[in-house]
């Protein structure tokens, strides 16, 4: 394969990579590394370092629109960006250590259960009667503006969710992915964040992350300008896309079919892992 | 401590500042990525590749300085990785700019926060732990 048709081929495929993740809310980078490693035969040391740079173009350019907004806990994502930081480092230092055929399964064991989370029915938790000395300690309740009027919110757990943000982060390095589906149980199903406020966070707080791993990577020479330069274009302007195209129309059905096409894709990842072809 | 629930709302000043920085972050170096792509494609588009080996990269792509030495010359490889270098850079950045804004507050908790981010993400950087 000449660079051109390779370039192309990669280009469009993170175009599609973006959009659907940003329509499903999974991320770009969890499709992105299964289309380059199953389908172009790329060595998934590259796909990791390629998508990690996806995640901070896609994560930042929406994060700048919520944090505009005022939705964004400032505070919040700071405080866990330490657990996510640390993390991130912890993981990509492990992915030296590890083999490729382990990383390919855990990572499509993660893709089933992003897959999965992304499907069922949220439920907001969140309330502002609880009190946390942690959460007072440090700042982290706030309030966001819904429909022209603020609601305050208190937050829970705080140790709870630190340590799901570590593991996160943790998989984050190690995978290249923005681990989403993780940080939402953080901060929803532990920490008692609102919805919208839990979503927007963490997107502010996966920039960082993945920079922290992506200065790991760089030094490592896992970033290839070649890869990087289409994935990260790609994914980018197919998450706009995507975004645009999200407040228009209803993505049950879509997120249904996309939700088994992805199942199929971990499967071929844990198979091709185990089987030693990755 | 107290018992009520105290609550926070941001400074919206800093909010649309930080809201531009990233912005502005993200397009300035994918815009550069894009052009180091052109180049890279105007004088590479017939070669072979093959990437289905992982050898690292050497310290021309590297490393900050090989890859500045790489600009100047136009090479596109060089260009690129200079395009996602400053991407990186830029959640770095947001970080910096919190730790000013927190200081301005004097929200000296979260000044101090900020900088433990700065100090692990310095750490992975010189790569203590990865040789």
């Amino acid at each position: 394969m000449t660079v051109i048709i390779f370039t192309l081929i990669v280009l469009f495929g993170s175009l599609l990579a973006g959009f659907l993740g940003s329509l499903t809310g999974l991320g770009g980078g969890v499709i992105i590394i299964p289309l380059l490693t199953l389908v172009l035969g790329v060595d998934i040391h590259y796909a990791i370092g390629a998508s990690i740079i996806s995640v901070i173009a896609t994560s930042s350019g929406s994060a700048a629109a919520y944090v505009k907004e005022g939705i964004t806990n400032i505070r919040i994502g700071m405080f866990l960006e330490i657990a996510t930081t640390v993390g991130a480092v912890l993981g990509a230092v492990l992915a030296v250590y590890l083999n490729p055929g382990y990383i390919a399964v855990v990572f499509g064991c993660i893709l089933i259960f992003s897959a999965l989370a992304a499907l069922r029915k949220k439920a907001d938790h969140s309330d502002n009667l609880a009190v946390s000395g942690l959460g007072n300690k440090f700042k982290l309740n706030g309030s966001y503006p819904d429909c022209g009027r603020q609601h305050p919110y208190t937050v829970k757990h705080v140790p709870g969710g630190f340590f799901m943000m570590l593991f996160a982060g943790t998989l984050s390095g190690l995978l290249g992915i923005g681990s989403g589906a993780l940080k939402v149980i953080a901060m929803d199903n532990i920490m008692r964040i609102p919805f919208k406020v839990s979503t927007t966070t963490s997107n502010f707080m996966m920039g960082v992350t993945a920079a922290a791993s992506a200065v790991v990577y760089l030094h490592r020479g896992q970033i290839d300008p070649g890869i990087a330069m289409p994935v990260a274009l790609g994914v980018l302007t197919g998450a706009q896309i995507g975004s645009r195209v999200l407040l228009r129309t209803q993505t049950g059905m879509l997120k249904k079919v996309f939700a088994v096409v992805i199942i199929f894709l971990a499967l071929q990842m844990i198979y091709n892992g185990l089987s030693g072809k990755i | 401590m107290s018992k009520e629930p105290r609550h926070y709302t941001g400074d919206k000043d800093i909010q649309v500042i930080i809201g531009t920085l990233l912005r502005t972050g993200v397009y300035t170096s994918l815009g550069i990525v894009l052009l180091g792509g052109i180049i890279f494609m105007v004088s590479h588009a017939r070669q072979p590749v093959d990437y289905s080996i992982f050898r690292a990269q050497g310290p021309r792509l590297a490393s900050i300085g090989g890859i500045l030495r790489g600009v100047l010359t136009l090479d596109g490889m060089a260009v690129i990785q200079f395009g996602i270098l400053l991407l990186i850079f830029t959640p770095i950045a947001r970080v910096v700019f919190s730790i000013f804004s927190f200081l301005i507050e004097r929200d000296y908790l979260y000044v101090a926060i900020g900088l433990l981010i700065l100090t692990i993400i310095g750490i992975s950087m010189n790569g203590g732990f990865t040789h």
